[in-house]
This record gives C-alpha cells, structure tokens and sequence, in this order.
C-alpha cells in the first residue's frame, strides 16, 4: 500500500526560501517538558493523598479536591495542549510549505496566550474559583481569555493552510483543524453561564439532566477531538518522518478522519448510564462507541504498519518505539473504551478506578508517548543539532515509562473491578455485603501501586528533560552516541 | 411555520440520517475509486517534500 515515491527529493514546486516562524515552538517544546514534569508530579501528590490521606494536610488549597484538577488539566491542557500547539504549527507550516499566518508575532502570542490560560486556571482551582464541571473548571473569566486565544489560533493555522504553496492538505492539517474547529464549539457550547457580580462566579445557562449532557458532550469529545484528534496529527506526521517511510496508507487515513469526525461526536452519553438521561440517549451513546472502535484501529493498523519494512528500526530507534508503543497504546484504548461504554459492563466499571485505569493507558500511553516521541524528534531539529545527546537514556526512559504505565494500569484494573464487585455484592438475604469504608480499604495497596508506577513514569520524564537539556546545550563536536534516524534526515535538510 | 415544522419532525431526522449515509458511502467511493489510487497515496509522501 505504501508508495515508493522518493522521499527526500522535491516533487513539486518548492520554495527554499521560507523563513518557518520557529522561536515560539521552541518555547512550546520547552513548555511541553516543563508542564508534563509538573502534572505527573501533581499525580504522584494526589495518589499519594488517596493511599495516606494525612498528605492533604488539613488546609484546603492542598486537598485532593482542589488539587485534582490541578493534575488533570496540567496533563491534558498544559502538557497536551502546548504539545499540540508546538507539533501543529510545526507541521503546517512544512506540510503547507508557507511561513506560519501572523508571523513571529502571532506565535509568541499563541504561547503567551495559551500559558497564561494554564496559570490562570491552576490558581482558580488551588484558590476554589470554579464552576465545578469535570474537565471545564475554570470560570467565566478564564474561559473568555481561551476563547480569544484559541480563535487567534484558528487564524493562524487556517490563515496558513490558505497561504500554502503545497496544493493538497496534508492529512495531519485535517486532524489540527478538526481538532482547533471542534474544541472551540465545545469549549464555547459547555461554558455559557450568567456571571454573577463581583464574585468571579457565575451559574451554568443548562441545568439538571441537560447540563449534565451537555457537559458529557464536551467531556468525550474533549477526549475524541483533544486528545485524539489532535494527536493522530502528529501520528501521521512524525511516525512516518521517524520512520522514513510515508504512511502504510493514505486512503485509509482519509477514511480514518471522515469515520472518526462522523461518529465520535455521538458517544458522550455513554458517560451518563443508568441516570436520569432517557435510555434512547444511553443506547446512542453506547452505539456510537462501539462504532468507533473500527475507525480507531483503522488509524491504529495505519500508524503501525507504516513500518512495514523497517521494524528493525525499532530495535535501533528508541524514539520512534516511543510512538509505535503509543500507537499500540491507542489500539488498546480503543478497544476497551467501546468495552466499557456497553450498559451491562458499565453497571460494574462506572464510578470505580478502572475507568481511571482506562484513562490513563490512553493518556500515558497514547498521548505521553507519542508526545515523548515527538519531541526526541523535534528537538535536534529546532535547534539545529546532529542528534540526540543520548540513545541510551531514551531507551531508559522508555522501559521506566513503559513499567510505570504497567504497574498503574494493572493495578487500577484490579482495584476497579474488585472495588466494583463489592459495591454490588449482597448476601443472602439481600443486604449489602460491604460497607463503603471496607471497599475503600481493600483498595490501600493499589493504590500504593499506583502512585510507584506514577513515580517510575516521572523519573523517565525526568531523565528525557535531562537528556533534552543536554542536546540544546551540548557543543557541536562532542559527537552523539547513535544518530536517530528521521532527525538526522530532516536536520540535514 | 414553527409548528409545521415541527411537525415533520420525525421526517427531518430521518432524511438527515440518509443523508449522512449518502455522503459518508460518497466519501468512500471517492477515496476507495481504483482510479484514484495512485493519486492519493502519492499525497503521503508530502512530509518528505523539500521542507516538510
């Protein structure tokens, strides 16, 4: 399926000429490194306030509620967000060869922006300001600055693919716009609210049943447009680099984008079985999840056997085992996501820790890695070295990450099913067997688990900061360990 | 005219189901077309283009 065009030669009109705007997606990448350290750190805090509750300190900026938030939008939208900025910008301006729309200027505005929003909502939940829904806390005020901010995104990335010199969008490009176009009516669709004067607060514009689907169809299509989306652009795009090859196929890419934009906007009621949602919304939801799991391992099969005929660059790339690891990641989360928004199966995961599981072999698996992949690549090019400082520290980092993710995701699947057997377990007169505390010490040594294999992740992340470092500062004659195949190439271009 | 509408309701939601149908099966013949075959994949190799 994979065609044999020649892959480091012009085939079409070229402009050598473009100065790509680079400076702002160097501070991206950086701020991708920064804020992954940060959430993962905020994880291991928050685990470790659920094994020991005495962490929460008796103060309220330090409890779990407060400080939950904290983790999960420091992962998905500082981590993830600065990472799809970074990767997007990177790609559209190669992929479309055209200077980025708004130049330099547009882009520090886009970092600034964009970072400031993270500040911004990270002192709303330490401080208590928000308005409470999972996903979307922060209040009206800070929803308003993103919504600025990610309309000048729009400009910039659709104002590019208007200007380019390539005639065909590149299907990565689909990916970011889908992603830009569809976070931006969520965001806007799930945060109409009535601010209430002088308090930073405000009421929701929907409420009972309807606010709660409504926040459902932002929370999903979060994960569909977010975190999926946006990050199978930088599948398409960096694997195929890493690998040296283009895409195993690029009809089934365009098939894979026009399956997941049709479906995965219909799966968010699965988050609300068995409440007061009508049952036709339930089954819709579970319906359409089911779906999707053909297009997502349509997308899967895609990014994995783009490497048909150089699997062996695995053993010698551990860069590109990062992505292909997270590929697999996805096909795996995919798979089980579907599993569980089934109503029968959902009567036992709903509410308990596996559906923590379940979201974080997506989110450290799939998005952390092929994150992780992206920039061992992006590195040596922005900043116009040879190669990595070290191979071996990013083979280390892979096997800590890998470890880590297996220690949490078993952990939690056993602590999760367990916790959901008890709940519902009765005796034979039909009293329920276990009181609620009992479920929750049954679970004290999973949890322990599961802050170890957050701490083993971190470490990786720790030693790839280090190693990053290293390839920015290191001095052009100090020769590298082992050259990583796509960056060498594309530096050399 | 609200209340007509209304009332072919079940009609509309119907017609907008077929509708995507059509235009998804449109989607692929469009993309699957043998002809287009050679077309298509060769976009895959835009990344390995001359800057990209």
């Amino acid at each position: 399926m994979a065609t044999t065009a020649p892959l480091h030669a012009p085939l079409g009109a070229t402009n050598t000429d473009i100065q790509y705007v680079e400076a702002p997606i160097r501070a991206f990448a950086i701020a991708t490194m920064f804020w992954g350290v940060v959430g993962f750190l905020a994880g291991i805090v928050i685990a470790s306030q659920l094994a020991w509750p005495l962490l929460n300190l008796d103060l309220e900026w330090t409890t779990f509620g407060r400080l939950r938030p904290v983790h999960t939008s420091a992962v998905i939208f500082a981590f993830g967000g600065n990472a799809l900025l970074c990767t997007s910008l990177f790609i559209v301006q190669r992929t479309c060869r055209a200077r980025l729309f708004g130049g330099e200027e547009m882009g520090w505005f886009l970092f600034w922006g964009y970072n400031f929003f993270i500040v911004t909502a990270a002192l709303g939940y330490v401080f208590g300001i928000t308005q409470g829904k999972e996903y979307a806390e922060p209040e009206w005020f800070v929803d308003l600055w993103l919504t600025l901010v990610w309309v000048m995104y729009l400009v910039a990335f659709g104002g590019t693919i208007l200007k380019r010199e390539e005639p065909h969008i590149y299907v990565a490009n689909w990916f970011f716009l889908a992603f830009i176009i569809t976070v931006a009516m969520l965001h806007i669709g799930n945060n109409i609210a009535l601010p209430v004067g002088g308090t930073g607060r405000s009421f929701g514009a929907a409420s009972g049943v309807q606010d709660a689907m409504i926040q459902w169809w932002y929370g999903h299509n979060a994960v569909g447009f977010f975190l999926t989306a946006g990050f199978l652009g930088m599948m398409y795009y960096f694997i195929p680099k890493q690998a040296g090859r283009p895409v195993y196929s690029y009809r089934l890419s365009i098939i894979h984008f026009w399956a997941i934009i049709f479906l995965y906007i219909w799966a968010g009621p699965h988050h609300l079985h068995y409440t007061a949602l009508p049952d036709w919304a339930q089954t819709l939801g579970m319906v359409f999840s089911i779906m999707l799991w053909m297009p997502s391992w349509g997308g899967m099969i895609n990014g994995l056997m783009t490497l048909s005929g150089a699997w062996d660059k695995l053993r010698t790339d551990p860069a590109l085992r990062f992505s292909v690891a997270a590929v697999g990641f996805y096909g795996m989360a995919t798979f089980e996501g579907p599993v569980m928004s089934i109503r029968a199966v959902n009567a036992l995961s709903h509410y308990t820790d596996w559906t923590i599981g379940h979201v974080h072999s997506g989110a450290l698996g799939w998005n952390g890695f092929i994150i992780f992949g992206s920039l061992y690549w992006l590195f040596p090019v922005l900043w116009k070295k040879k190669a990595l400082y070290s191979q071996k520290l990013v083979s280390w980092h892979f096997w800590l990450a890998t470890l880590g993710i297996v220690l949490y995701i078993t952990a939690m699947w056993v602590s999760g099913i367990m916790q959901g057997l008890m709940w519902r377990a009765t005796d034979q007169l039909g009293f329920l067997q276990y009181s609620f505390i009992e479920t929750v010490a049954a679970m004290h040594p999973y949890y322990v688990i599961r802050m170890l294999g957050g701490v083993l992740y971190l470490s990786g992340a720790l030693i790839m900061v280090w190693n990053l470092y290293k390839t920015v500062t290191m001095v052009e004659s100090e020769e590298p360990q082992a050259l990583p195949s796509g960056a060498v190439v594309a530096a050399a271009e | 005219m609200l209340n007509e509408l209304a009332r072919h309701h079940g009609i509309f939601a119907t017609l907008w189901v077929v509708w995507f149908f059509i235009l998804f099966s449109g989607i692929l013949v469009w993309t699957l077309l043998p002809s287009r075959k050679g077309e298509l994949e060769a976009r895959g190799g835009i990344p390995f283009r001359k800057d990209g």
